[in-house]
Protein backbone atom coordinates (compact mmCIF):
# COMPACT_ATOMS: atom_id res chain seq x y z
CA UNK A 1 0.00 0.00 0.00
CA UNK A 2 1.49 2.96 -0.99
CA UNK A 3 1.56 6.47 1.26
CA UNK A 4 -1.11 8.21 -0.97
CA UNK A 5 -3.33 5.07 -0.66
CA UNK A 6 -2.43 4.85 3.07
CA UNK A 7 -3.43 8.74 3.57
CA UNK A 8 -6.67 7.99 1.19
CA UNK A 9 -7.52 5.60 3.55
CA UNK A 10 -7.13 7.45 6.32
CA UNK A 11 -8.74 10.31 4.92
CA UNK A 12 -12.42 8.07 4.08
CA UNK A 13 -11.82 6.75 8.27
CA UNK A 14 -11.39 10.25 9.12
CA UNK A 15 -14.69 11.43 7.07
CA UNK A 16 -16.83 8.52 8.32
CA UNK A 17 -16.18 9.24 11.64
CA UNK A 18 -17.04 12.68 11.28
CA UNK A 19 -20.58 11.95 9.33
CA UNK A 20 -21.13 9.52 12.15
CA UNK A 21 -20.06 12.23 14.85
CA UNK A 22 -22.47 14.46 12.54
CA UNK A 23 -25.59 11.86 12.67
CA UNK A 24 -25.38 11.93 16.53
CA UNK A 25 -26.80 15.14 17.66
CA UNK A 26 -25.02 16.08 20.38
CA UNK A 27 -26.17 16.67 23.70
CA UNK A 28 -26.36 20.10 24.00
CA UNK A 29 -28.04 20.78 20.27
CA UNK A 30 -30.82 18.24 21.68
CA UNK A 31 -31.28 20.70 25.12
CA UNK A 32 -31.87 23.25 22.75
CA UNK A 33 -34.01 21.80 20.73
CA UNK A 34 -35.72 20.21 23.77
CA UNK A 35 -36.05 23.08 25.46
CA UNK A 36 -37.66 25.36 22.41
CA UNK A 37 -40.41 22.71 22.09
CA UNK A 38 -40.98 22.97 26.32
CA UNK A 39 -41.25 26.75 25.92
CA UNK A 40 -44.81 26.58 26.32
CA UNK A 41 -44.33 24.51 29.56
CA UNK A 42 -42.40 26.46 32.11
CA UNK A 43 -43.05 24.50 34.87
CA UNK A 44 -41.21 21.14 32.91
CA UNK A 45 -36.79 21.12 32.62
CA UNK A 46 -35.28 18.86 31.05
CA UNK A 47 -32.37 17.40 31.38
CA UNK A 48 -30.11 15.42 28.54
CA UNK A 49 -27.17 13.26 29.01
CA UNK A 50 -26.16 10.60 26.21
CA UNK A 51 -29.27 11.85 24.37
CA UNK A 52 -31.26 10.44 26.71
CA UNK A 53 -33.80 13.17 28.34
CA UNK A 54 -34.86 13.28 31.88
CA UNK A 55 -38.17 15.53 32.51
CA UNK A 56 -38.91 16.89 35.80
CA UNK A 57 -40.90 19.51 37.55
CA UNK A 58 -44.67 20.06 38.59
CA UNK A 59 -47.48 20.32 36.36
CA UNK A 60 -51.38 20.30 37.05
CA UNK A 61 -52.33 17.01 35.46
CA UNK A 62 -51.34 13.82 33.79
CA UNK A 63 -52.68 15.77 30.10
CA UNK A 64 -49.89 17.78 30.33
CA UNK A 65 -47.04 15.25 31.85
CA UNK A 66 -47.87 13.00 28.69
CA UNK A 67 -47.92 15.66 26.62
CA UNK A 68 -44.42 17.03 27.68
CA UNK A 69 -42.98 13.57 26.87
CA UNK A 70 -44.63 13.22 23.69
CA UNK A 71 -43.26 16.50 22.26
CA UNK A 72 -39.64 15.42 23.72
CA UNK A 73 -39.12 12.04 22.37
CA UNK A 74 -40.40 13.11 18.95
CA UNK A 75 -36.91 15.40 18.63
CA UNK A 76 -34.16 14.38 16.59
CA UNK A 77 -31.93 12.71 18.58
CA UNK A 78 -33.48 11.66 21.53
CA UNK A 79 -32.74 8.17 22.37
CA UNK A 80 -35.30 7.91 25.38
CA UNK A 81 -36.64 9.70 27.55
CA UNK A 82 -37.09 9.59 31.52
CA UNK A 83 -40.45 10.83 32.57
CA UNK A 84 -40.07 12.04 36.06
CA UNK A 85 -42.80 14.96 35.77
CA UNK A 86 -44.70 14.86 38.82
CA UNK A 87 -48.90 15.45 38.98
CA UNK A 88 -49.58 18.06 41.37
CA UNK A 89 -52.97 19.88 40.80
CA UNK A 90 -52.63 23.80 42.14
CA UNK A 91 -54.62 23.73 45.58
CA UNK A 92 -57.64 25.25 44.17
CA UNK A 93 -58.50 28.16 46.69
CA UNK A 94 -60.81 27.00 49.34
CA UNK A 95 -64.13 27.44 49.30
CA UNK A 96 -65.88 30.37 51.24
CA UNK A 97 -68.13 28.83 52.87
CA UNK A 98 -65.69 26.29 54.44
CA UNK A 99 -63.00 29.06 55.02
CA UNK A 100 -63.73 29.81 58.59
CA UNK A 101 -62.43 33.42 58.52
CA UNK A 102 -64.47 33.60 55.49
CA UNK A 103 -67.62 32.28 57.46
CA UNK A 104 -67.24 34.25 59.94
CA UNK A 105 -66.81 37.74 57.33
CA UNK A 106 -70.00 36.55 55.92
CA UNK A 107 -71.72 36.80 59.41
CA UNK A 108 -70.59 39.36 59.83
CA UNK A 109 -71.62 40.78 56.78
CA UNK A 110 -75.09 39.81 57.86
CA UNK A 111 -75.03 41.26 61.56
CA UNK A 112 -73.89 44.60 60.25
CA UNK A 113 -77.03 45.03 57.42
CA UNK A 114 -79.25 44.00 60.50
CA UNK A 115 -77.22 46.19 62.88
CA UNK A 116 -77.44 49.13 60.74
CA UNK A 117 -81.09 48.72 59.95
CA UNK A 118 -81.58 48.82 63.72
CA UNK A 119 -79.40 51.53 65.17
CA UNK A 120 -80.38 54.78 63.18
CA UNK A 121 -83.64 54.38 65.68
CA UNK A 122 -80.63 54.12 68.67
CA UNK A 123 -78.89 57.86 68.73
CA UNK A 124 -76.99 57.47 71.39
CA UNK A 125 -75.52 53.83 71.06
CA UNK A 126 -72.53 52.78 69.32
CA UNK A 127 -72.71 49.23 67.76
CA UNK A 128 -69.82 47.47 66.58
CA UNK A 129 -69.84 44.03 64.90
CA UNK A 130 -66.54 41.71 65.28
CA UNK A 131 -66.29 38.04 64.88
CA UNK A 132 -70.07 37.54 65.41
CA UNK A 133 -70.00 39.10 68.64
CA UNK A 134 -72.08 42.57 68.80
CA UNK A 135 -70.42 45.42 71.34
CA UNK A 136 -72.80 48.17 72.36
CA UNK A 137 -71.38 50.77 74.37
CA UNK A 138 -72.89 54.60 74.96
CA UNK A 139 -75.63 55.48 76.62
CA UNK A 140 -79.30 54.57 76.13
CA UNK A 141 -82.86 54.10 78.31
CA UNK A 142 -83.80 51.18 79.99
CA UNK A 143 -86.62 51.16 77.86
CA UNK A 144 -84.75 52.01 74.52
CA UNK A 145 -82.07 49.83 75.74
CA UNK A 146 -84.84 46.55 76.13
CA UNK A 147 -86.07 47.17 72.51
CA UNK A 148 -82.81 47.64 70.85
CA UNK A 149 -81.54 44.27 72.87
CA UNK A 150 -84.20 42.47 71.53
CA UNK A 151 -83.81 43.37 68.19
CA UNK A 152 -79.79 42.52 68.34
CA UNK A 153 -80.87 38.97 69.55
CA UNK A 154 -83.28 38.34 66.83
CA UNK A 155 -80.20 38.81 64.64
CA UNK A 156 -78.74 35.50 66.76
CA UNK A 157 -75.50 37.00 67.19
CA UNK A 158 -72.65 34.81 69.56
CA UNK A 159 -73.06 37.06 72.06
CA UNK A 160 -74.47 40.86 73.03
CA UNK A 161 -71.93 42.37 74.92
CA UNK A 162 -73.29 45.86 76.72
CA UNK A 163 -70.63 45.81 79.42
CA UNK A 164 -69.47 49.40 78.11
CA UNK A 165 -73.14 50.61 77.83
CA UNK A 166 -74.76 52.71 80.39
CA UNK A 167 -78.16 52.74 81.00
CA UNK A 168 -79.80 55.93 81.93
CA UNK B 1 -73.91 28.18 88.57
CA UNK B 2 -74.19 26.83 85.44
CA UNK B 3 -75.80 29.89 82.82
CA UNK B 4 -79.15 27.23 82.61
CA UNK B 5 -79.69 27.28 86.38
CA UNK B 6 -79.37 31.08 86.53
CA UNK B 7 -81.74 31.08 84.24
CA UNK B 8 -84.04 28.69 85.24
CA UNK B 9 -86.86 30.48 85.48
CA UNK B 10 -86.89 31.85 82.55
CA UNK B 11 -86.32 28.37 80.45
CA UNK B 12 -89.19 26.89 82.66
CA UNK B 13 -91.40 29.87 81.88
CA UNK B 14 -90.54 29.28 78.10
CA UNK B 15 -91.64 25.81 78.24
CA UNK B 16 -94.38 25.80 80.50
CA UNK B 17 -96.31 28.70 78.58
CA UNK B 18 -95.96 26.74 75.56
CA UNK B 19 -93.35 28.09 73.52
CA UNK B 20 -92.87 26.17 70.26
CA UNK B 21 -89.60 24.50 68.96
CA UNK B 22 -88.24 25.95 72.05
CA UNK B 23 -84.27 25.69 71.49
CA UNK B 24 -81.96 26.18 75.07
CA UNK B 25 -78.03 25.93 74.57
CA UNK B 26 -75.08 26.90 75.97
CA UNK B 27 -72.07 28.06 73.36
CA UNK B 28 -68.82 29.71 74.73
CA UNK B 29 -70.61 30.92 77.58
CA UNK B 30 -74.01 32.16 76.14
CA UNK B 31 -76.77 30.70 76.37
CA UNK B 32 -78.95 30.95 73.57
CA UNK B 33 -82.15 30.53 73.72
CA UNK B 34 -84.80 30.55 70.71
CA UNK B 35 -88.58 29.79 69.95
CA UNK B 36 -92.19 30.87 69.14
CA UNK B 37 -94.02 31.88 71.79
CA UNK B 38 -98.20 31.87 71.72
CA UNK B 39 -98.84 34.85 71.89
CA UNK B 40 -97.28 38.33 72.12
CA UNK B 41 -98.34 38.75 76.19
CA UNK B 42 -95.89 35.40 76.56
CA UNK B 43 -92.72 36.71 74.61
CA UNK B 44 -93.29 40.05 76.82
CA UNK B 45 -93.47 38.06 80.17
CA UNK B 46 -90.03 36.14 78.74
CA UNK B 47 -88.43 39.56 78.59
CA UNK B 48 -89.34 40.42 81.74
CA UNK B 49 -87.88 37.76 83.85
CA UNK B 50 -84.71 37.72 81.65
CA UNK B 51 -84.63 41.25 82.96
CA UNK B 52 -85.35 40.14 86.46
CA UNK B 53 -82.78 37.71 86.33
CA UNK B 54 -80.20 39.92 84.55
CA UNK B 55 -81.13 43.45 85.19
CA UNK B 56 -81.14 45.76 82.61
CA UNK B 57 -79.14 42.43 80.68
CA UNK B 58 -76.01 43.67 81.19
CA UNK B 59 -74.21 40.28 81.71
CA UNK B 60 -74.38 39.13 78.09
CA UNK B 61 -74.33 36.06 79.12
CA UNK B 62 -78.19 35.47 76.84
CA UNK B 63 -79.03 36.03 73.78
CA UNK B 64 -82.71 35.25 73.55
CA UNK B 65 -84.80 35.14 70.04
CA UNK B 66 -88.47 34.69 71.07
CA UNK B 67 -91.14 35.20 67.60
CA UNK B 68 -94.71 35.20 68.07
CA UNK B 69 -96.46 32.63 66.62
CA UNK B 70 -99.56 34.33 66.05
CA UNK B 71 -97.81 36.55 63.66
CA UNK B 72 -98.93 34.83 60.31
CA UNK B 73 -100.46 36.23 57.19
CA UNK B 74 -103.09 38.32 57.64
CA UNK B 75 -102.40 38.94 61.52
CA UNK B 76 -103.72 42.28 63.18
CA UNK B 77 -99.71 44.42 64.02
CA UNK B 78 -99.51 46.89 66.37
CA UNK B 79 -97.16 49.73 66.26
CA UNK B 80 -94.84 49.47 68.91
CA UNK B 81 -92.50 52.76 68.46
CA UNK B 82 -91.93 54.54 71.06
CA UNK B 83 -93.99 57.29 70.60
CA UNK B 84 -93.07 58.02 66.79
CA UNK B 85 -94.91 57.23 63.78
CA UNK B 86 -93.25 53.99 61.61
CA UNK B 87 -91.84 54.33 58.12
CA UNK B 88 -93.53 51.85 55.91
CA UNK B 89 -90.56 51.39 53.16
CA UNK B 90 -90.76 50.41 49.26
CA UNK B 91 -88.96 47.59 49.84
CA UNK B 92 -87.14 45.72 52.85
CA UNK B 93 -83.99 48.38 53.90
CA UNK B 94 -83.37 51.38 55.23
CA UNK B 95 -82.18 52.46 51.91
CA UNK B 96 -85.38 52.12 50.52
CA UNK B 97 -87.87 55.22 50.00
CA UNK B 98 -90.48 55.73 52.45
CA UNK B 99 -93.91 55.43 50.97
CA UNK B 100 -95.97 55.98 53.95
CA UNK B 101 -96.32 56.21 57.60
CA UNK B 102 -97.58 54.22 60.57
CA UNK B 103 -99.16 55.75 63.79
CA UNK B 104 -97.28 55.13 66.76
CA UNK B 105 -100.17 52.25 68.18
CA UNK B 106 -102.19 51.86 65.04
CA UNK B 107 -103.07 48.46 63.93
CA UNK B 108 -101.81 47.71 60.88
CA UNK B 109 -101.86 43.81 58.61
CA UNK B 110 -99.59 41.55 57.94
CA UNK B 111 -99.16 40.79 54.23
CA UNK B 112 -96.13 38.60 54.05
CA UNK B 113 -93.03 38.35 55.81
CA UNK B 114 -90.10 39.22 53.61
CA UNK B 115 -87.74 37.93 56.29
CA UNK B 116 -87.50 38.33 60.39
CA UNK B 117 -86.97 42.00 60.29
CA UNK B 118 -88.61 43.45 57.39
CA UNK B 119 -92.77 42.63 56.77
CA UNK B 120 -94.77 43.09 54.39
CA UNK B 121 -98.00 45.08 55.77
CA UNK B 122 -101.09 47.24 54.88
CA UNK B 123 -101.73 50.47 57.40
CA UNK B 124 -104.75 51.63 58.04
CA UNK B 125 -104.74 53.79 55.23
CA UNK B 126 -104.57 51.07 52.56
CA UNK B 127 -100.75 52.01 51.93
CA UNK B 128 -98.62 48.28 51.33
CA UNK B 129 -95.08 48.45 52.52
CA UNK B 130 -92.00 47.47 54.70
CA UNK B 131 -91.78 48.19 57.90
CA UNK B 132 -89.19 46.64 60.64
CA UNK B 133 -90.55 43.97 62.35
CA UNK B 134 -88.80 45.02 65.15
CA UNK B 135 -91.67 47.44 66.23
CA UNK B 136 -94.97 45.13 64.70
CA UNK B 137 -96.09 43.62 67.58
CA UNK B 138 -99.07 41.07 66.63
CA UNK B 139 -102.19 42.19 68.34
CA UNK B 140 -103.74 39.28 70.97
Amino acid sequence: MSNKQLSTAILCMVFAVMVACKAKTSDTQIQTKVSEQLSTMPEVTADVKDGVVTLSGNVADDATKASAEATVKSTEGVKSVVNNITVMPAAPPPPPATDPAAAINTADEALRTGVTNISKDFPGADIKVDAGIITVTGALSATKWKMLKQALDALHPKKVDASGLKVK
Amino acid sequence: MSLQDKYKELIDTARSAGTGNLQVNEQEGVLHISGEAPSGAVKDNLWNIYGKIDPNFLSGDVVMDIKVATAVEGAKLEVVTQSSNLNVRKGPGIDQPVIGKAAHAEVVTLISKHSDEWWLVRTKNGEEGYAHAQYLRPVE
